[in-house]
């Protein structure tokens, strides 16, 4: 079965582009403070009436308190529990409240992410809410959420060069890490603690502008064209394991750190589309003894 | 009895409105050169932004003015201390960079008409950061130093290298590769051989690197090469020997660099790696709370391309 739906997935790009409109209009109000109300109108843009529960049990959020480079603020989600046959987590949504384009990522879990703990990095345009929803297999909906403020005044949410994004474009580079801290797999069946020790872990990372679109041309008084990483998938063998839809608050030359359980495959193959439809792929040789990068 | 209280308060808020800008504290570091020192602080409601060394060049014929400063105000007290001085025309401003503290005082000089001189890439980076900036330092300036505060686009851009002409007083402007921006300019006066390097060069405030980290090293290195016998940093002294000033700076970035390098070869993410890069030097810089951590993020996400 595929976890990877492309209906729902042109769905919730037309989602992402309507959000960003609305985002955009409201653009000029300033990054002042969050308001208290941003994400209960999101939340119905998003997720309509359904409930959302707290995540707390299921993933925890690491954000800086700062956000010190608005550009590039690392943001980190630990599953507090591996991925199980008749429990887990088939997707992640990132959301950052305040941002012109708040949905900055929905993360599309396969079968063999192992488990779903995921780190990237995203652009903070003003103090907000950065949040992280977990849609498990039964559909129901987590969240948790941490509170990032906004860097200093001389920190901007813009590619820092331009010049060397767009001549590397496309270019991707896969690192593969020796395995750290185990999750807490103690409250998980024996099969499961087994299989988890297989676990590995590697990121994806891609250069690419990721441009905003929000910069205006000061001779035409247009606004740039937005230009940025659409869709990633990473599949391990045919088998798909990752696929992601991104959108403009993924920062610069993005980012993706994710586990995997090995199926046997020798390789993983990543494919990249981004919004002027352009197709980069790339396929490397899965490290039997894991060194590092 | 009320009318009198009222006529004082029209009066004393008249007098408000019209009050003289006091001119700018300058120091002459060389001769027809001087420089406002800028406080070693963030951007805030009792420095009006006047956080970055700034100041003016006075040749035979005319006036460059290099930085204008961190609001409407900063550049308008600028230009105070400029008219105290010289009654010749102010014919160039140039702007080191494209952050806040550097530009924000541009609208002060419109009234001179002069030329508005940046990197190439300054256009694009004003584009892409304008609003942001003017967004968010309203918030931390007072109303009084921010109205008027507007991006000015360069009228006159440097590919590689421009000399401009004072009157007896040749300016060599050179537009650097991605380093602590990716619109960095210098300004050499051949006169007094005193570099201005904008925010290519700190001393006392921590180094900001919102460009490239290893670019910013190669660029010291070039920096390092031109005849100049002092120089006048973005941040630090009005005024350092060069280039001995350009070690303690070197010293940090190379440090961060090697802590961050290490930390990628160890498998850390950067939210890890970014909390525990450049903490050694910790001691040695001011505002090091208030930007390593910035650095050690910008610097991780480059060199993990390594």
């Amino acid at each position: 079965m595929s976890v990877f739906d492309p209906v729902k997935t042109k769905m919730t790009r037309r989602l992402f582009a309507s959000l960003a409109l609305v985002a955009a209009a409201g653009f000029s109000a300033g990054p002042a403070f969050a308001a208290e109300d941003t994400w209960s109108d999101l939340k119905e843009d998003i997720y309509g009436d359904r409930p959302i529960l707290d995540g707390k049990d299921w993933v925890q959020l690491e954000a800086p308190y700062r956000a010190h480079d608005a550009a590039v603020v690392p943001i980190d989600i630990a599953a507090l529990r591996p991925q199980e046959k008749d429990r887990f987590i088939k997707s992640i949504t990132l959301v950052i409240d305040e941002n012109p384009a708040p949905v900055a990522a929905v993360f599309h879990l396969g079968k063999s992410i192992g488990l779903a703990s995921l780190s990237t990095r995203v652009r903070v345009n003003a103090y907000s809410h950065v949040r992280a929803i977990a849609e498990a297999n039964d559909g129901q909906l987590y969240m948790v959420s941490r509170f990032v403020k906004a860097s200093g005044g001389c920190s901007a949410p813009a590619t820092k060069d331009p010049d060397e994004a767009l001549a590397s474009m496309g270019k991707m580079k896969l690192r593969q890490f020796a395995m750290t801290p185990k999750p807490e797999a103690s409250s998980a069946p024996a099969p499961a603690k087994a299989e988890m020790s297989e676990l590995r872990e590697a990121q994806i990372m891609i250069r690419h502008p990721n441009h905003s679109g929000l910069q205006m041309d000061q001779l035409t008084r247009y606004f740039v064209p937005a230009h940025y990483v659409s869709d990633i998938e990473v599949r391990q063998g045919d088998e798909l394991l990752l696929s992601v839809e991104g959108a403009i608050s993924l920062s610069e030359d993005p980012s993706i750190r994710f586990h995997y359980l090995p199926n046997g495959s020798s390789e993983l193959k990543v494919v990249i589309e981004d919004t002027e439809e352009q197709v980069f792929t790339k396929s490397w040789a899965i490290q039997a003894s894991q060194s590092g990068s | 009895m009320r009318l009198p209280l009222i006529a004082i308060l029209l009066l004393l808020q008249t007098s408000l409105v019209r009050a003289e800008v006091v001119p700018a504290e300058v120091t002459e570091v060389a001769p027809g050169a001087f420089v406002r020192h800028g406080v070693h602080a963030l951007i805030d409601k009792d420095n009006a932004g006047g956080i970055a060394n700034i100041g003016f060049i006075i040749g035979k014929e005319s006036i460059a003015v290099i930085d204008s400063g961190g609001s409407f105000l900063d550049g308008a007290r600028l230009r105070a201390a400029i008219k105290l001085r010289s009654d010749l025309p102010i014919r160039y401003v140039i702007n080191s960079h494209v952050h806040p503290d550097h530009i924000f005082g541009n609208a002060a000089f419109l009234q001179d008409n002069p030329s508005f001189i940046g990197h190439r890439n300054l256009p694009r980076a004003m584009q892409a950061r304008g609003a942001h900036y003017l967004e968010a330092n309203k918030l931390l300036l007072d109303a009084e130093a921010f109205e008027g505060t507007e991006i000015i686009l360069p009228s006159q851009l440097v590919e590689g290298q421009s000399i401009i002409d004072l009157g007896e007083r040749r300016l060599i402007l050179d537009a650097h590769k991605t380093a602590h921006t990716d619109a960095d300019l210098t300004v050499l006066d051949e006169t007094t051989s005193t570099l201005w390097t904008g925010d290519l060069l700190f001393q006392k405030h921590l180094p900001v690197v919102d460009g490239r980290l290893k670019g910013w090293l190669e660029v010291m290195k070039k920096l390092e090469a031109l005849p100049a016998t002092r120089v006048v940093a973005g941040h630090g002294p009005v005024s350092l020997p060069w280039p001995e000033a350009l070690a303690p700076q070197r010293a940090y970035l190379t440090k961060l660099a090697a802590d961050l390098r290490r930390l990628i070869t160890e498998g850390k993410t950067m939210r890890n790696a970014s909390d525990e890069a450049g903490q050694s030097e910790k001691d040695k810089w001011l505002l090091f709370e208030e930007f390593n951590t910035r650095n050690a993020t910008a610097g991780f996400a480059e060199l993990e391309w390594e």
